[in-house]
């Protein structure tokens, strides 16, 4: 039984969209893209509008004049009907125009170009620290425990990753603080100051999805070391290292990219909690703070550029999929 | 007085430009009592015509016709029943086989009367009535074969479809159940559509064969002139390529 | 569970399966300690507000923020009240709410995840594609979300969990399901005439409960952290309520003075959600392990090891391949198994041997066995296992891998898994060259085209560049073939070369093969389950029994073997001539399970001419003047008599 049909399959004659599967799958990627941003930005709009009760009154308090609530309500166009917000609301994202905090006055967009880089070396430092773990470890523990050798390392590795991956974020910070900046005082505790500033919260965002990928690398890496391809590679007397990491790595890796994905987009958000613990001026405490005091443009403005960060790392891993694994376009459709 | 009939049925997936039409206008006749076999590679569209005829598959031009009248597809008695190729995956394993068999009587019979046609059907089928309360796991392949047959019977069918049935099991076992298959039809009278890849088996079942490739039937007729005097290059072409046939 | 023989009637507790499962799981090392730390964890929940309750609001303006100490084990907090009792009575509140979110979850998720298969395609399609973006972001961003829109506070962080859970949950169910709807047996319950919801009831949900309890499980682990999170951050429980979260995050101002404040419920968070986790992983890994290894547990037959005597036969001058008391073990539950049990033969140089036995018989293990591509924990033994009179036995992998990298070509059965599918076609041949006879990269390249131009692939320089989901089966079997003839092998092993393809395309590989047998002198060992194939293509055939050589004949005397197993095998197969008014013969009984070798002859129980001997003492392969080799007591009386009394017997009611 064949399980990919060849491509002359029955019936009409393909046309061109079938025909170039690459086209096929940019038109299709991007309109799931364009879908996913308009769900966010719909949401994102309707932030102010699901809260109960009056936004601008909880915002400045029960003892704000109603001449001052009734001006910020008009500020915001809160008095004009839904769907001409809406639209306007469309458009200021599209121009860049999210408008201004209800505390500050400043313009959102101002506040988030302030804010956005320090969460961006975080997440992309920690990306980096999670990768250069992860895989080598993953893989290596796959080469060194397949077929059930070594059943003492791989319940070490299994339970070590287990228990890693199961602290949180924020409360390994917590830990790392204690050892590191309280009782051995090497590293500071918070703000983001020099290059030792970033070894903690790094490390604390990037220790949990570590253990995590590496378990995920080592589990398909043991599933490429039982594939048929490899067994015919093996077949063509390759020395170990050429089959493990030219013929199971990539495999392993491909198959890991999916689940790793998630937990790539699962640190962008894990970056709120960090931020938190290490005080790091980044958009995670401004988030934080903005819902504490109800500044509700701000609220929308990062929920936006946190949502569009991920949809963003969701593209750029089907991408990096469908490079690595040329299946996997035609699979899709 | 139970006769399928395939009248013109296209069965076309996907969209009209991506998609691909699996079953082109295929006009086939099972009539009453008879066993007509299906031959053809994997592709051609055997087994999405089994589909069409029970509801699996969408027809989208034609009709399957029973008696004249189209198939029934909702809940409820269904006249045409079928058998499917992997008796290791046909069975729910959460279920008695008992259980099995018994859902598969039309509704509304009472519940003794239910019982008893478990007891009855597995006896029918060659199994011991007192396995009604295993589970699929403890049964061997073709003993859950026999047991797939005896739920499709439990319907009541007028026409029993059985879709590449022994392809799934070892030789050895092979022929019991091609052995029940022709006893219970010999016995019953059941009009039957066998379908297989295995020319050796088909010829063994059935008294009509048609042959069919990339959706289309392309040939028909008694299954020793098919099989002895093939009118059309592709069956020719699939005789030749029987291991030991003469070449 | 016990192995099941044939004829034997078990007797059936309801649902056995499911429930020794899950018991089996409490009897592992870590099923315990997960199980009672899970359990520790619920009882303190309810337990702890009882005991600790009015210390935990005790307020000793005396002794606000104090360290560790005998009367305060991890501290006081700024009103003096003691921070271990509050740590101990948050338990109830982290656990309570966890624990509603998690049910929230999964109400919504399995709704969601349900609803494509009762609604109709269309509104099915609408409810998975919504889930498909939902899933998208990370539950910590929905949980924010929900948080802003339900409110700051314990129910709204209840509510933002829970609703945020959902998708993935709901993701989840619908996949599971999915797999379970298109199952043959929910596809029979349908052409019976059983409606969409009560299929959902009786078929999709009994067969996905537990992998949806192990993650509810595990869910409940991430409610927990995820509230923690909340609180932590100041969204989640406000005072004067607290719970985990709201401790750490009120200890983290003063972790310089007293780290114990932050620390004791960080420890708590931890361990509580590592109680959820290791429990679900423990019955996820009890639940697999058990489907894979339950079987194999099966008494071991005395005697099972000892090897009964095998006669070479006469061997012509230097065989290509020489094989003597090949065995092949693997480590079971009650002992070494061993599916393949002192094989000797050999193969001529030229010669096509073919090797036939059902499913289970070893064919496949011994091919395996002989290319040393048997890996650990499998264990190979052999008293000689000669390739070209090069002793394979002695030396590494390292030793022979020029010899066989060049010599001896492998052919697999599934053309569609065996090629690595993310490489071109070309590199995929010309790798092993390349590395084997120190070729360049287009030196290797051009002569991948040539290979492929000799095994009849058309446009063999546009083929190589492409990938194998671009070939078809047939196509994909020749470069799989191609690639074994980049050097110059003298052996070809062929394992069910044809089983996955169309008798049309069967037809060609097989003339494909023979082809090159001729031409280049190449030796073929056929592995097939088909008697019929191998008969056309082989000169000799070994037919395999229980890991055994039971009978190694001439092919063109297949049909009058002398042992019943093979006049059986060869008897039971269908052909263009069988006779249509009588009955198939059949072979009653089942194959021997590899885990439970009967003492005698492995074939005793199904054999019509089964004596008392056969079952007490295993044949030895015995060679004739011919050269045949057979293993039975009644090679001799073997008549047409006696497997006709077989095929008239209906298999019994086992």
């Amino acid at each position: 039984m064949t399980a990919v049909a060849p491509a002359s399959a029955v019936g009409t004659p393909s046309r061109r969209m079938a025909d170039n599967p690459w086209l096929a799958f940019a038109v299709r990627r991007t309109g799931r893209l364009l879908v996913s941003l308009w769900v966010l930005v719909t949401a994102s709009f309707l932030i102010l509008h699901l809260i109960p009760g009056d936004p601008v009154r909880a915002a400045l308090g029960p003892t704000a004049p109603a001449a001052l609530v009734a001006a910020r309500r008009a500020s915001l166009g809160l008095d004009r009907p839904l769907w001409e917000q809406y639209v306007d609301y469309l458009r200021g994202v599209l121009t860049g125009d999210l408008g201004s905090s209800l505390g500050s006055s400043l313009p959102v967009s101002r506040i988030i170009g302030q804010r956005l880089p320090a969460t961006l070396e975080l997440a992309l430092l920690a990306f980096v620290v999670v990768v250069a773990l992860a895989v080598p470890i993953g893989a290596g523990m796959g080469v060194l425990t397949r077929g059930g050798r070594r059943r003492g390392g791989e319940l070490a590795f299994s339970s070590a990753s287990t228990v890693v991956g199961a602290v949180p974020d924020f409360v390994l910070g917590v830990g790392f603080v204690y050892v590191f900046s309280v009782t051995l005082g090497w590293l500071p505790v918070a703000g983001r100051t020099g290059p030792s500033s970033y070894v903690l919260p790094v490390l604390a965002l990037a220790v949990g999805p570590a253990a995590a990928l590496a378990r995920i690398v080592r589990v398909e890496m043991l599933t490429a070391l039982r594939s048929d391809h490899v067994r015919t590679a093996r077949a063509k007397r390759l020395p170990a290292w050429q089959v493990n990491l030219g013929h199971a790595l990539p495999h392993a890796l491909t198959a890991s990219i999916t689940l790793g994905g998630l937990l790539l987009s699962a640190l962008v958000a894990g970056t709120v909690l960090v931020e938190n613990v290490f005080s790091w001026p980044g958009l995670g405490s401004t988030i934080v703070s903005s819902i504490l005091e109800k500044d509700y443009p701000v609220v929308q403005g990062v929920v936006l550029v946190y949502g569009a960060g991920v949809l963003l790392v969701n593209l750029a891993v089907d991408v990096v999929l469908s490079l690595l694994d040329p299946r996997s376009v035609i699979r899709e459709s | 007085m139970s006769e399928l009939v395939f009248d013109d049925v296209t069965v076309r997936y996907g969209n009209a430009r991506t998609g691909h039409t699996a079953v082109d206008g295929v006009r086939l006749v099972v009539p009453d009592g008879a066993v007509v076999g299906l031959v053809g590679e994997s592709g051609s569209g055997k087994s999405t015509l089994a589909k069409a005829a029970v509801g699996l598959a969408p027809v989208t031009g034609g009709a399957v016709l029973l008696d004249g009248v189209p198939v029934p597809t909702r809940p409820g008695r269904r006249p045409v029943q079928m058998v499917f190729q992997d008796p290791y995956s046909s069975l729910d394993p959460r279920m008695t086989i008992g259980d099995s068999i018994a859902e598969a009587v039309p509704r509304g019979t009472p519940r003794a009367q239910r019982r008893a046609d478990v007891l009855r059907l597995l006896e029918l089928v060659d199994l011991d009535p007192a396995r009604a309360r295993a589970h699929p796991a403890q049964l061997s392949g073709g003993q859950r074969q026999r047991v797939a047959v005896a739920r499709a019977l439990a319907a009541r069918p007028d026409v029993v479809i059985a879709d590449e049935i022994t392809s799934a099991l070892d030789v050895s076992i092979q022929g019991t159940v091609l052995n029940l298959v022709r006893r219970l039809q010999r016995e019953l009278g059941t009009s039957m559509l066998f379908i297989s890849h295995n020319l050796a088996v088909v010829r063994y079942v059935a008294s009509t064969i048609a042959v069919m490739r990339e959706g289309r039937i392309v040939e028909q007729g008694p299954a020793e002139q098919v099989l002895g005097d093939p009118a059309h290059e592709y069956t020719r072409e699939l005789l030749a390529a029987v291991p030991g046939a003469v070449r | 569970m016990t192995t099941m023989a044939p004829g034997v009637l078990v007797p059936v507790a309801d649902r056995p399966a499911a429930r020794g499962r899950w018991g089996s799981v409490l009897r592992t090392p870590v099923g315990i300690g997960a199980g009672v730390l899970l359990a520790a964890v619920l009882v303190l929940a309810v337990v702890a507000p009882v005991v600790w309750g009015a210390q935990a609001e005790a307020v000793d303006t005396d002794a606000i923020l104090q360290g560790s100490s005998a009367a305060h084990l991890v501290g006081t907090d700024n009103l003096g009240r003691d921070l271990f009792a509050r740590t101990m009575v948050a338990t109830g509140l982290s656990v309570r709410l966890a624990l509603t979110a998690t049910v929230l979850t999964v109400v919504l998720g399995m709704l969601l995840g349900a609803a494509p298969l009762l609604l109709g395609r269309r509104a099915g399609r609408l409810v998975t594609a919504g889930i498909d973006i939902a899933v998208a972001f990370p539950g910590l961003l929905l949980a924010l979300f929900f948080a802003i829109v339900f409110g700051v506070g314990a129910t709204g962080a209840v509510l933002a969990i829970g609703v945020a859970g959902a998708p993935v949950f709901a993701r989840l169910t619908s996949t599971l399901a999915a797999g379970v709807a298109s199952r043959d047996y929910v596809l029979a319950a349908r052409v019976a005439g059983v409606g969409r919801f009560r299929v959902l009831l009786r078929h999709v949900f009994p067969n996905i409960a537990e992998p949806l309890v192990v993650n509810a499980t595990i869910g409940a682990g991430g409610a927990l952290l995820a509230f923690a999170g909340l609180s932590f951050l100041g969204l989640g429980v406000q005072a004067p309520d607290y719970d985990w979260g709201r401790l750490l995050q009120d200890g983290l101002s003063g972790i310089y003075r007293h780290p114990e404040a932050a620390l004791a419920p960080g420890l708590a968070i931890v361990v509580a959600g590592l109680a959820f986790n290791l429990f679900g992983e423990a019955v996820a890994k009890g639940i697999g392990l058990t489907s894979a290894a339950g079987v194999v547990r099966g008494r071991r037959a005395a005697g099972a090891d000892r090897q009964p005597a095998t006669e070479r036969g006469p061997v012509a001058g230097q065989p290509v391949l020489d094989v003597e008391d090949l065995s092949v073990a693997f480590p079971g539950a009650g002992g070494p198994v061993r599916p393949v049990r002192g094989v000797t033969f050999s193969v001529g140089r030229g010669e096509a041997v073919g090797v036939v036995g059902e499913s289970g018989s070893g064919k496949s293990l011994t091919a395996l066995a002989v290319a040393r591509l048997v890996e650990a924990p499998g264990e190979v033994t052999a008293a000689r296992l000669d390739f070209r009179g090069t002793d394979l036995r002695t030396g590494g992998e390292r030793a022979h891998r020029r010899l066989l990298g060049t010599g001896f070509a492998m052919v697999f059965q599934d053309p569609m898994t065996s090629l690595n599918p993310t490489r071109r076609i070309g590199h995929q041949l010309a790798e092993g060259a390349r590395r084997h006879q120190g070729l360049s990269r287009a030196a290797g390249l051009a002569r991948a085209v040539d290979r492929l131009r000799s095994v009849r692939v058309p446009e063999p320089e546009r083929r190589a560049r492409q990938y194998p989901h671009e070939f078809s089966g047939g196509m994909r079997q020749r470069a799989m073939i191609g690639m074994g003839l980049m050097g110059e092998p003298a052996l070809i092993v062929a394992d069910e070369p044809t089983t996955a393809l169309d008798v049309t395309v069967q037809r060609s590989v097989l003339d494909l093969l023979a082809a090159i047998r001729r031409s280049d002198d190449v030796a073929l060992l056929l592995i097939s389950h088909d008697v019929a194939v191998v008969r056309e293509v082989c000169d000799r055939v070994l037919v395999m029994y229980a890991g055994r050589i039971v009978e190694d004949l001439p092919a063109d005397r297949l049909a009058a073997g002398r042992h019943p197993y093979t006049r059986a095998l060869v008897a039971t197969v269908p052909d263009m001539a069988v006779d249509l008014d009588a009955p198939l013969p059949v072979i009653p009984g089942r194959p021997v399970d590899p885990s439970a070798q009967p003492p005698g002859c492995a074939y005793a129980a199904r054999c019509p001419l089964a004596s008392d001997r056969c079952r007490a003492e295993d044949p030895p392969l015995a060679a004739d003047a011919s050269g045949s080799r057979v293993a039975c007591w009644h090679a001799d009386e073997v008549a047409d008599g006696a497997l006709a009394a077989a095929g008239a017997a209906r298999e019994e009611v086992a």
